[in-house]
């Protein structure tokens, strides 16, 4: 039947239903597993072949050599683009995705992580 | 032709009623258009540029970007382009993905575009209930793909994620829940007078002016062009689906709503048809870094219609050219005909309805007075003198003294 107010019904019956939004950050919804966020670096896994400094599309990474057979990441934030092509690069899987994705700072500096024996991906 | 009652007023490129800067010049007699110019550019970001100077790998992320809405779209066209240059054979259950994440983004920028429609005739409340669906779809994307947008499910040589079992009941899940909502808003859309009365008869295009004119997508299947890639040419998993081209022969606003509308019924079907077919085995090959000379070119059905890219290769890690002609560019010079008389108010509905998206578009090349006896051609060392120039004169900057230092870069 053509009238008008066809959705009329569906407005009423949700007066009745709670909010389809979450009340972030109070209430989260949870990150589905595999979720492409900050990604994290494990040094003693880390050969120095240095493919996922060349793959990276945005030069985001830094892998520096600070001793033998011992390297350090440095990854800036604000360029990572979280595809994670560095993860499927990695010959020895060193890099690996998280789930965490609140990484807005107030400070640009603090950006950018550093991944080494010490630091487990704080900025120095 | 003007005359004395005519108005010219310019319509962008920051304006209310669009969603991206791009300018429309319209004549106006009272209320009625008599005639209008697209003008499109403001949005150039020189990607195409940008790849050449990036690997085949790392232009992937960066083609995926042309587009936030169908950015698989464009991966997938760039990869499929690649392959054919380097002589890859993908695997079966790679293509099946390919698809089924094609379609998903496909139910997406459907119901995304029925929101925005709904806005756009000030009808909210369709606006704000597609849009709730819609999150569906962004959640199953995200468990597949790892984000809600940008999925970086394509690499060269196949795709970069598996479908488990698990994953795939939550897809069939989703579809049931979406096929339920879909039926309820094509009975909103067949039977609300609001929506009836508002788009029929609002810029028509008539199947001879869509042929001409080299619409796609929707916009040219509303016209009743039946034109489909994933049934002209087909590409991934699409030449072993079942499906229907939905066209209707009403030319308006409102066919391309129920074109819509109706292929979502129609991705339903192959999503399931994908997840029930899908093949066991790898969804990778090794691809070379280096991709072998050649050229390719590669067609996809973006959400939006026909998506073009071309790949030419050297023989190195980087391509030579690539261009992409996103399907906007195709649609858009048809805005012009179907605004002709028509009322002012009519704009904004008939510019959303073939589904704009200004900055996938440019990146044009236009050339003046070609072939005409003004055309002329300018060498490359002309060029760079008149450069020099021009910065000289208009901005004050003389490069000339560091042009001399680096001279030997410039090959002049």
């Amino acid at each position: 039947m053509i009238r008008p107010g066809r959705m009329f019904k569906q407005l009423v019956s949700s007066f009745f239903k709670k909010p389809a939004t979450l009340n972030y950050p109070a209430e989260r919804s949870g990150m589905p597993e595999g979720f492409r966020g900050k990604l994290k670096f494990t040094p003693d896994k880390c050969i120095g072949c240095l493919m996922c400094m060349r793959d990276c599309p945005t030069g985001a990474i830094k892998i520096k050599k600070i001793a033998e057979k011992q390297f350090e990441c440095e990854i800036d934030l604000g360029k990572c683009i979280y595809c994670a092509q560095c993860v499927d690069s990695c010959p020895k899987k060193a890099l690996e995705i998280t789930q965490e994705f609140e990484l807005a700072k107030l400070d640009r500096k603090k950006l950018t992580v550093v991944f080494n024996a010490e630091n487990k991906g704080e900025a120095r | 032709m003007h005359n004395s009652q005519d108005v010219q007023v310019p319509f962008g490129p920051q304006h209310p009623a669009l969603k991206e800067p791009e300018s429309f010049l319209v004549t106006l007699r009272g209320e009625k258009i008599t005639a209008s110019s697209v003008k499109i550019g403001y949005n150039h970001r020189g990607i195409e540029k940008a790849c050449e100077e990036r690997t085949y790998i790392q232009d992937l992320y960066l083609i995926e970007r042309i587009c936030g809405i169908c950015s698989h779209s464009h991966a997938t066209a760039f990869s499929q382009a690649v392959e054919e240059i380097a002589g890859l054979e993908v695997p079966k259950r790679a293509l099946y993905i390919r698809s089924l994440i094609g379609e998903l983004e496909r139910v997406h920028s459907h119901l995304l575009w029925l929101g925005v429609a709904g806005h756009e005739i000030g009808f909210d409340t369709l606006l704000m209930y597609t849009w709730r669906d819609r999150e569906v779809v962004m959640d199953i994307l995200s468990l597949l793909t790892g984000n809600r947008v940008n999925y970086g499910m394509n690499t060269i040589g196949g795709v970069r994620r598996d479908i488990t079992p698990a994953q795939a009941k939550e897809v069939l899940k989703a579809v049931d829940t979406l096929e339920e909502r879909t039926k309820y808003y094509i009975k909103i859309a067949t039977q609300e007078t609001t929506i009836i009365d508002r788009l029929s008869g609002v810029g028509v295009l008539s199947k001879k002016d869509a042929i001409s004119l080299g619409a796609v997508g929707p916009t040219a299947r509303a016209s009743g062009v039946a034109r489909d890639v994933r049934k002209d040419d087909p590409y991934a998993a699409y030449g072993e689906l079942d499906f229907k081209v939905i066209t209707t022969n009403t030319c308006d606003v409102y066919g391309r709503t129920v074109v819509r509308v109706l292929e979502l019924m129609e991705s339903y079907k192959m999503i399931r048809q994908i997840l029930k077919d899908i093949p066991e085995g790898a969804i990778t090959v090794r691809a070379p870094r280096k991709i072998p000379a050649g050229e390719a070119a590669s067609r996809y059905e973006a959400p939006r219609g026909e998506d073009f890219h071309y790949v030419r290769s050297n023989g190195t890690e980087k391509p030579d050219r690539v261009k992409v002609r996103a399907p906007t560019l195709a649609n858009v010079q048809a805005v012009s005909k179907m605004l002709e008389d028509r009322y002012l108010a009519d704009m904004p509905i008939v510019i959303a309805a073939i589904d704009p998206c200004f900055s996938c578009t440019d990146r044009s090349i236009v050339i003046k007075n070609s072939g005409t006896r003004n055309s002329k051609t300018v060498p490359w060392e002309v060029l760079h003198v008149q450069s020099i120039e021009w910065y000289k004169e208009h901005k004050g900057i003389d490069f000339s003294a560091l042009n001399k230092k680096y001279a030997k870069h410039f090959k002049i």
